[in-house]
């Protein structure tokens, strides 16, 4: 046989190799934790507030740690959009082309991106400690924005540079200024991208423990206030498991599975917009 | 060389452009007259799509240029320090080699320029958007689906959307650069009718590589070869009796 031909053979198995041992992985974490948890989650996990006495809950539900990591991501991806947006607008469309800063900042946040989130814990647990705040949901959104800042602008960064540099001409010509363009045609373009990187930024911040640790704290109520400490689901997770009861650790497979679910109906979400508005594309 | 009746709208003088060491464009010195359909012909690479751009200042996107000599437009140097480069654009209206519509209605690709110069009036904007999209020659085709995705419509019918989205902004000079090269034959006839019936109001300034269109429609011809302007005067003059040999072997076929 020619060797054209087996390497075509040699390829072929490698790529279904690895896609399916991904697959694989894929399913067995989730097969583990619904195993675990199915028995645990009652519908009343979704709708009432911790019961029995225990701090984790031996009763009762996780209401408190979904409101909380919803107001904590949510929080967090607004916040971090409001910078992502400026940076991105600047890196693709305001930059001089012969500056240096262009590439030290996509160097800068390429590295952030790899930072452990713990050390955005601690970063700010110093920030705390410097200002003598106490943990809240305002410290905790703070330090997931910092978080997800790289995520998102990075990805939206890939996405602007995919705009296809005649419209953006079209758009010059008729007068627009670098602004008008980048608000009006350029997001429009790129919406879909735009979209996708959010969801990939509150995704991460959802899911994230460590940097909601030391900052946010952790409740049983539900917080109505930016100044008091928050619940999350990661850290109802994380310290449930840490019990030595199977109850309430089953109980921490079940909050697994609704911040699984959460994170699904996001995606499936953000796709149902994404297609509305990408009938406008222009290619 | 042949006078320009009435004066001209737009003059390039001592004209140098450069992409870096490349000079692109060489000495250019041309009056282009107003109200007339001015086509710049030449072969590829000669500098034509270059010269458009200088014209509205999309060059000063692009790395590395260097513009030299001046431009006037209405006798204002366009290049002149302080001068507001949105000012110029609005106008002149450009129609790129590929209809490039904006990803939004057919309503909104019209209502873009006026929008973003100011207008809000829901009634104003109607009546603009269908009286250009008239002027283009789409109303009857799109008129009762202009909440759809622009980018649905063929490419005829996007450039002839681009036509209209540039008059929206009112501008006095159509710069055309290549607009029927992308379209099939009817759709590129359908373009050429509306430049035609536009040339009482505007200054037409067209790029072309089709030498029977420039036939059709040119008063005034301009031959560039190689950045430089060979010949240039009114159509028939340069079309029916060229005197340069260069344009004389364009003409005939022979470089291209
Ligand atoms: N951004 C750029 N950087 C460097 N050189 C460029 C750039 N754009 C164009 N050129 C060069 O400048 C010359 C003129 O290009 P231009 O696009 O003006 O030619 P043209 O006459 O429009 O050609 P065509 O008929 O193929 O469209 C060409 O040699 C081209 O390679
Ligand atoms: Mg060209």
């Amino acid at each position: 046989m020619k060797w054209r031909f087996l390497e075509e053979k040699i390829f072929r198995a490698v790529m279904i190799i690895a896609t399916s041992l991904t697959a694989l992985i894929l399913i067995l974490i989730i097969g583990t934790v619904v195993v675990k948890g199915f028995k645990a989650l009652k519908l009343e996990m979704i709708f009432r507030l911790p019961q029995g006495g225990y701090y984790f809950g031996r009763e009762g539900g996780i209401l408190n740690s979904i409101i909380g990591s919803l107001q904590l991501a949510g929080g967090a991806t607004i916040l971090a959009f409001f910078f992502s947006l400026p940076i991105v607008f600047y890196l693709n469309y305001f930059s001089k082309s012969k500056s240096i800063w262009p590439t030290l900042i996509r160097f800068s946040l390429d590295v952030l991106w790899g930072v452990p989130s713990i050390v955005y814990g601690a970063f700010g647990f110093l920030l705390m400690t410097w200002f003598g705040w106490t943990a809240s949901l305002l410290l905790g959104i703070i330090t997931l924005a910092l978080l997800e800042i790289p995520i998102m602008s990075r990805a939206m960064d890939e996405v602007l540079k995919l705009v296809p540099p005649d419209l953006l001409e079209a758009s010059f010509s008729l007068g627009a200024t670098k602004f008008e363009t980048a608000w009006k045609v350029v997001i429009r373009q790129a919406l879909p991208g735009i979209l996708t990187a959010i969801l990939i930024a509150f995704g991460r911040a959802i899911g994230d423990a460590a940097s909601v640790l030391l900052t946010a704290g952790y409740t049983d109520n539900i917080t109505t206030s930016l100044f008091q400490p928050v619940a999350s689901l990661p850290l109802a997770i994380f310290f449930q498991l840490g019990t030595p009861y199977p109850e309430v650790q089953q109980r921490a497979y079940a909050a697994a599975i609704i911040l699984t679910l959460i994170i699904l109906l996001i995606s499936y979400l953000s796709r149902r917009i994404t297609r509305r508005y990408a009938k406008h594309l222009v290619f | 060389m042949s006078l320009i009746i009435g004066r001209p709208h737009i003059s390039l003088k001592n004209l140098n452009v450069y992409y870096g060491h490349l000079q692109v464009l060489k000495n250019i010195t041309l009056d282009i007259p107003d109200r007339q359909i001015t086509v710049i012909i030449g072969p590829s690479g000669c500098g034509k799509t270059t010269l458009l751009k200088t014209l509205n200042r999309l060059l000063d996107s692009v790395e590395g240029v260097r513009v030299e000599g001046r431009v006037l437009v209405d006798g204002e140097d366009i290049y002149s320090p302080g001068v507001e480069v949105t000012r110029i654009r609005k106008k002149m209206g450009l129609l790129s080699q590929r209809p490039q519509v904006l990803p939004m209605s057919i309503y909104d690709n019209v209502a873009y320029g006026p929008r973003i110069h100011g207008l809000k009036n829901k009634q104003q904007l109607d009546q603009i958007v269908e009286r250009y999209l008239r002027i283009a020659g789409l109303w009857d085709e799109v008129k009762d689906r202009l909440s759809e995705p622009a980018s649905r419509l063929s490419l005829g019918q996007q450039q002839r959307l681009c036509l209209a989205r540039g008059l929206a902004v009112e501008p006095e000079i159509i710069l055309g650069d290549e607009p029927t090269s992308a379209l099939d034959p009817q759709s590129s006839q359908n373009v050429e009718k509306c430049l035609l019936s536009l040339k009482s109001q505007y200054t037409v300034l067209l790029v072309t590589h089709i030498l029977r269109q420039a036939r059709r429609i040119a008063d005034y011809i301009v031959f560039l070869y190689l950045g430089e302007i060979v010949e240039h005067g009114p159509a028939q003059e340069v079309l029916n009796n060229p005197r340069d040999p260069r344009t004389k072997a364009y003409l005939s076929g022979e470089i291209s």
